[in-house]
């Protein structure tokens, strides 16, 4: 049985709610003198490293005095390069990866949370932890937890007839080990995002629901759903970004390994860059890495400026 | 149909209204306790002494001892590196709500010559990856003299902390009405007196959840803190990824510094629990 047509109102409404109209800001130049130390600041920080990056990657250079312009070179050898191509193709299916678990499981956990009485802030603490321990310290955790001879989840996994876990040895190990870690540090924030969509319900709606003899799915597809749109959308594009970067995890727990099976982007561009020393190499990649995340980031910001106002 | 949802004809209907499938609350809280798993073993690892953590596999601890702990608490190398973290985090933080308030005002109060193009810029900055600016940082920390420096990490982390605390905050102050700037404005206020006076008390919530997250982004970074460190202001997280000795990993002492770092998140988390949602999707939830 469906619901009818009023309760589908909620998404709607909630697209047209006025929060924020930026044609009703003041024109004044003058504002430009409040963000003037976070150009500077910013400059420093970010747009004076990124010329410099720039600038490693048109010059092979031998020693400081010592430089020659290769022009795209580097660009050229950097992406026909197997390594950086293998990387690229397993970030890829990572991210994807931990898309596909993550949004589905982060709305389900969402939907089951207690939404009344004390439990809410206790279900919100529990949830949110994980989000506020270290990236370093979730690997340290999940190196620890993984193990077979001193980890629960290890032993536990091993005490299965002719299994043989370990993530430092099997690749496919090692790769389930990362995805999980992954999914136990972030689904809290997809969760917590979709949680503060669905309490932003006005309680009506639910009990129009009830009064329509609902089920729980019709419930969920025509009230909760629509809700979520404008979340979800923030959440895919947050977790794409951030497993499209990650790097401490599976450096503490894998060290990119066994062999290259989770050698990320940044995984490898920092063993090019800090490792070996490859100033050419290095920046060109860098800038190639940099690009997808600025293409991804305007979707981003196209996204988040137009659901906000 | 439409009047009915807010008469709730029946009481019995509207206290069930909204309730979620049976089985529901279970389901949530066997998660819960999933997540807290692996987060209890860390713990358990932390007061086990070495020899029973090598000696054999055991669920409960044979042996509590805070012996880890100690070792932590009596090896300088361990603890000045934790100082470290808590120096560069405070001050990265600082700077970072320094610098970003005043333009958050600008952004949710302001039009101006291209706003939306560094309203953007900033974002790619937060959204970036650290390993890209790993070499010239290390190059240009040194050649400025910042390497190895509670400042220099306090001024990298401000790559990724100014943009999320703009955002953040614009997000926080655009939900203030104009109105109260313009009555404020009326009755004879500067900007400036208005902002300290009025505007900065009403904000201090959210001023306090953007340091908050500040101190947090800064407090799990490791790759760049780790490149443009070495000895005197090394990081936690660097030390703690290079536990290994002789002797093979010390997995106690390891676990024990684990737990050490959780601290700050865990001792604020009951007072931003409604936030930390916002926090990451730089207040846009």
């Amino acid at each position: 049985m469906t619901v009818t047509e009023p309760v589908e109102d909620p998404a709607v409404t909630a697209a047209e709610e006025p929060d924020r109209r930026p044609e009703a800001k003041p024109k004044d130049n003058r504002a430009w003198l409040l963000v003037l130390p976070v150009v500077v600041c910013v400059t420093f920080t970010a747009l004076i490293p990124l010329m410099t990056v720039v600038n490693y990657s048109v010059q092979d250079i031998f020693s400081p005095s010592d430089r020659i312009f290769v022009g795209l070179e580097w660009f050229r050898s950097v992406t026909r390069d197997p390594e950086v191509r293998g990387a690229f193709l397993r970030t890829l299916m990572f991210s994807a990866q931990v898309l596909l678990i993550e949004i589905p499981l982060g709305v389900a956990i969402a939907v089951a949370m207690p939404r009344r009485g004390w439990t809410v802030s206790a279900a919100l603490v529990v949830v949110a932890l994980p989000l506020l321990i270290p990236w370093n310290v979730v690997g340290t955790i999940w190196q620890i937890f993984a193990r077979g001879d001193i980890g629960l989840g290890g032993w536990a996994i091993n005490q299965v007839p002719g299994v043989d876990f370990n993530y430092t040895l099997d690749s496919t190990d090692a790769w389930i080990t990362v995805l999980v870690m992954d999914v136990w540090h972030w689904t809290p924030l997809v969760a917590l995002l979709a949680y503060a969509a669905l309490r932003s319900i006005p309680e009506p709606y639910f009990q129009a629901a009830q009064i329509d003899g609902a089920s729980a799915w019709a419930t969920f597809r025509r009230i909760q759903l629509p809700r979520l749109r404008g979340v979800l959308t923030i959440a895919i594009l947050l977790r794409f970004m951030d497993s499209f970067m990650i790097y401490t995890e599976p450096f503490v727990v894998t060290g990119g390994g066994p062999g290259n099976a989770t050698s990320f982007l940044s995984v490898l561009l920092s063993k090019i860059a800090v490792g070996q020393f490859d100033l050419g190499p290095a920046g060109a990649f860098s800038l190639l890495y940099f690009l997808i995340v600025q293409i991804v980031s305007y979707v981003f910001f196209t996204v988040l400026t137009r659901s906000g106002r | 149909m439409t009047g009915a949802p807010a008469s709730s004809p029946e009481p019995a209907v509207a206290r069930r209204a909204g309730r979620q499938l049976p089985w529901a609350r279970t389901v949530f809280w066997l998660y819960a306790a999933t997540l807290m798993l692996p987060l209890l073993w860390m713990f358990g690892m932390s007061i086990r002494p070495n020899e029973d953590i090598l000696g054999g596999f055991s669920i409960v601890p044979q042996r509590a001892t805070l012996d880890n702990y100690a070792t932590f608490f009596s090896d300088s190398s361990w603890y000045s590196s934790y100082l470290n973290s808590i120096v560069y985090t405070s001050l990265n933080a600082v700077m970072s709500l320094v610098v970003a308030i005043p333009a958050a005002y600008a952004f949710s109060r302001f039009r101006f010559a291209g706003d939306r193009h560094l309203f953007f810029w900033l974002l790619t900055n937060r959204m970036a990856p650290p390993a890209v600016f790993l070499l010239p940082f290390f190059q240009i920390y040194q050649s400025v003299g910042l390497f190895d420096t509670h400042l220099g990490v306090a001024i990298a982390h401000m790559l990724f902390n100014v943009p999320l605390a703009v955002w953040i905050l614009e997000g926080f102050m655009s939900g203030i009405p104009r109105e109260i700037d313009e009555t404020a404005a009326i009755d004879g206020y500067s900007l400036p007196r208005f902002f300290v006076r009025i505007f900065l008390p009403m904000i201090r919530s959210a001023i306090g959840v953007t340091a908050f997250f500040c101190f947090m982004f800064s407090w799990v970074e490791l790759l760049i803190a780790r490149t443009i460190t070495s000895v005197n202001a090394k990081p936690i997280a660097a030390t703690m990824t290079r536990t290994v000795s002789a002797a093979g990993v010390d997995w106690g002492l390891l676990a024990a510094a684990g737990v050490l770092t959780i601290i700050p998140g865990a001792v604020v988390i009951w007072f931003v629990r409604n936030y930390v949602a916002k926090g990451f999707a730089l207040g846009r939830v």
